[in-house]
């Protein structure tokens, strides 16, 4: 199996951003996409360094792609989007707006923020000139079986969600600045302060999801980390890394040894949460009752699954 | 302008038909639609007497078929469609692209509508989805101020349908798993959102706390309105800030926009609630029907809308206006 | 009502429970999964619960003074409670403005309101329609309703949408 690293969901500083790239050269990872996946104010402040990262992990092997914006409403963001074929690399479609601009015949990857949710809308896709599927991360695995059989038939490559905090919706309005007291045209980017989003904790104090501009993902780290054999036995072809402030390289390390059959799942968890303190892990979108739910070892807890 | 309402029943229909909907969207009685709620939609006789009581009023009948089907189960979702069809609904209301196209190739004769699952929130995918789909009218996502409506009505054939009163998704529909996340059922793949079933309430003492999935999403005091244990409306701390970090509870009313949205070019006017009762519906509906007769007859929209309907008995024009971002 | 006997109560509502299964079929299959539910309702303002139980389609109620088990307990005034059952009010407005209480299992008593909902129950209507042993206490505890509460068990704002 390979390892994708998926566009980094949160609002970095450009000279931390660019350090996550040239770290992610040297990083055991088959494909790495770039660019903003969130909030079409961050790009500018990155803009300038997209070529060279590009370039950095091209030198060092990586296939590189770029993504689309989760959702396209404003005139900017359309000719943003439509402009995306022209940095050269292939182009992962995380809304259908960008499948609009492509020309046609051309190759392109499907992102976990289109909605892939059976056979059908995966065929329509291939017959468009999809060759690569990240399912999205809500489906069990039931679903993840029949879209990797009909993917092989299709000639689509499936790819899953494999680590990282997850992308649960996407909004028109940022939570960030509301929580500032401002609107989004004025949110002086108060989500940059965030590296991994913002804890959003309930009543009781409970860590629940995480805030972070227009998304909202979950508090928890999903992880396939138990998942690996009976994701490579439905032939699922790569697992998806989502890039967090603290040891991602680390992190990607791990999961390659895991792929290598070098360490077990409970080994790798452990490895994690070692990595990046309270870390709290989840597998339920796979095979729990709940998104939320962990098959594995509770930290402390001693309870086996 | 036309007003598109709810029924969550046989009854609810009946009621929209006979208080002046001139269109009515309902569903099947299972995980087709996105309102799959203990005790409510259609079954397949109830559709088909449902149509024809609302054609012999001179009513249409939308059948929304928009959650996204299961892999290896498409033939349920299929034989919606199907059924839709025989049942002489209007049109279908369709999310998934690959029920779309199946629709388009083996259904061409039904009238296909984009529905807010879809969120297509640009001219460029709505014109998009009607060359791939021969879409003829979307229910745009409730992430849009009417400016860019009326620029999207500019760049576009497609007919526009638009909310104008209820709930309130914060959130892009068809693109949020909060609630599978929390409690395991989802919009997209089961029809629900924050489901009942997974709703705990405890009052102690007039505090009256709601639990979804285990999580707290509200306390409420003694004689406070209750809001529905709805998560991107749920009371949170982040930071060193506590509240309703996502959207306050509060409704959807548009009523006073009506003028404004049909200058933008809107087509048709959308009403929330196939889980309310058949009486909010009636009154819902006279109110907007009235609404959109003055306006026709150049006449001011009448004030009229209660708020006691209302979610927190309180209303926003949301993303209608751009402060709400 | 505090002096009323309660086993005639029970045994004349679980009639009452009974024709309208008959007549209004939909109603218990609209219940779903939840069509063997213990249901409790409990008007606040009065010194007894109700307990319906559907058994499938073959209901049958116990009127219990003081505290009743049940899987789903909605409680409310008895104006709030009969103009539920009988469409005159929105079950989610009473619940947004505090009248009603939901508790236990939040789906079941869902599906009861909205099943509730779609017969377009007419209580007076059906029990005047009524003879036999139990139409006049039936008739009884209409006419008290009515009096207690100001909910009319007539639909004229139906009637007038006509």
């Amino acid at each position: 199996m390979d390892l994708t690293v998926g566009p980094n969901q949160f609002f970095w500083a450009a000279d931390r951003w660019a350090a996550l790239y040239a770290d992610l050269a040297n990083a055991p990872v088959d494909r790495v996409i770039v660019g903003e996946l969130v909030c079409s104010k961050r790009l500018p402040f990155y803009q300038d360094r997209l070529l060279e990262a590009i370039s950095t992990l091209q030198a060092a092997h990586k296939k590189v792609l770029v993504t689309s914006l989760a959702l396209v409403t404003l005139k900017r963001e359309r000719k943003l989007t439509s402009e995306l074929a022209d940095l050269g690399v292939e182009v992962e479609v995380n809304d259908l707006t960008a499948l609009t601009y492509l020309p046609d015949g051309i190759r392109f990857s499907v992102g976990p923020l289109v909605n892939v949710y059976n056979e059908g809308t995966l065929s329509w896709l291939a017959s468009k000139g999809a060759t690569r599927v990240c399912l999205p991360p809500e489906l069990p695995m039931a679903s993840i079986k029949i879209l990797a059989t009909a993917g092989a038939e299709l000639g689509v490559t499936i790819e899953v969600w494999g680590h990282g905090r997850v992308p649960l919706a996407i909004s028109g309005r940022c939570y960030h600045a509301r929580l500032h007291g401002r609107t989004k045209d004025n949110c002086q980017f108060a989500c940059e302060d965030d590296a991994d989003g913002l804890e959003v904790r309930t009543l009781d104090d409970q860590p629940f999801l995480a805030m972070n501009g227009v998304q909202t993902l979950s508090d928890s780290y999903a992880s396939a980390v138990h998942h690996v054999d009976a994701l490579k036995d439905a032939g699922v072809a790569a697992l998806r890394l989502s890039p967090q402030s603290t040891g991602f390289v680390e992190i990607c390390h791990v999961y390659r040894q895991l792929l290598d059959g070098e360490q077990d799942g409970d080994n790798i968890a452990d490895a994690i949460g070692h990595i990046a303190k309270n870390t709290r892990l989840s597998d339920g979108f796979l095979s729990g009752a709940r998104g939320v739910d962990w098959s594995g070892q509770l930290p402390g807890s001693g309870e086996g699954r | 302008m036309e007003i598109v309402c709810p029924a969550g029943t046989p009854a609810a229909l009946r009621a929209a038909v006979k208080a002046g909907a001139h269109t009515v969207y309902c569903g099947f009685n299972d995980e087709t639609n996105a309102r799959n709620f203990p005790g409510l939609n259609f079954d397949r006789a109830e559709m088909r007497e449902g149509v024809a009581f609302a054609h012999s009023h001179g009513s249409k009948v939308l059948v929304a078929i928009n959650t996204f089907p299961r892999a290896g189960d498409e033939a349920i979702w299929q034989s919606a469609v199907s059924d839709a069809e025989s049942s002489r609904a209007d049109a279908v209301i369709l999310a998934d692209p690959g029920l779309l196209d199946y629709a388009a190739r083996v259904h061409p004769g039904l009238r296909r509508h984009l529905s807010v699952q879809a969120a297509a929130a640009n001219a460029d995918v709505i014109n998009f989805y009607a060359r791939c789909f021969g879409v003829k009218r979307v229910v745009l996502p409730r992430v849009l101020s009417v400016p860019e409506i009326a620029a999207i009505n500019a760049e576009t054939e497609v007919e526009t349908e638009v909310f104008v009163f209820g709930g309130l998704c914060v959130m892009a529909e068809g693109r949020c798993s909060l609630s599978s996340y929390a409690t395991g059922r989802s919009p997209n793949m089961n029809g629900v959102c924050s489901p009942a079933s997974h709703v705990v309430y405890r009052e102690d003492d007039g505090v009256l706390d709601a639990r979804l999935g285990g999580y707290t999403i509200h306390r409420v005091g003694a004689g406070e309105s209750a809001p529905y244990p709805t998560l991107c409306k749920g009371c949170f701390n982040a930071g060193d800030k506590a509240g309703h970090l996502f959207e306050d509870p509060v409704s959807l009313n548009a009523e006073q926009l009506i003028p404004q949205l049909k200058s933008a070019g809107v087509t048709a006017l959308k009403i929330e609630g196939r889980q309310r009762s058949r009486s909010y519906v009636a009154q819902v509906v006279r109110n907007f029907r009235k609404a959109v007769d003055a306006l026709a007859a150049d006449q001011p929209i009448p004030k009229g809308m209660l708020t006691y309907l209302s979610e927190g008995q309180a209303t926003t024009t949301g993303a209608y206006k751009k402060t709400w971002r | 009502m505090n002096l009323m006997p309660l086993p005639p109560l029970s045994l004349a509502l679980t009639t009452y429970a009974r024709k309208v299964a008959l007549s209004h079929p939909g109603l218990f299959r609209r219940l779903g999964e939840y069509s063997h539910t213990r249901f409790v309702l409990d008007p606040t303002d009065l010194p007894f619960a109700i307990c319906l139980e559907p058994n499938g389609g073959t209901p049958s109620v116990t009127v219990t003074r003081g505290h009743a088990e049940g899987a789903a307990r909605i409680a409310g005034p008895l104006a709030a409670l009969l103009g539920l059952v009988h469409g005159a009010f929105d079950g989610d407005a009473l619940f947004f403005s505090r009248d009603l209480v939901i508790e236990g299992e939040t789906g079941a008593a869902l599906a009861l309101r909205n099943a509730v909902d779609d017969a377009e129950l007419d209580l007076f209507g059906e029990i005047s329609q009524r003879s036999g042993p139990f139409a006049e206490p039936l008739q009884h505890i209409i006419a008290f309703a009515e009096r207690r509460t100001g909910v009319c068990l007539t639909r004229p704002e139906e009637i007038e949408a006509w």
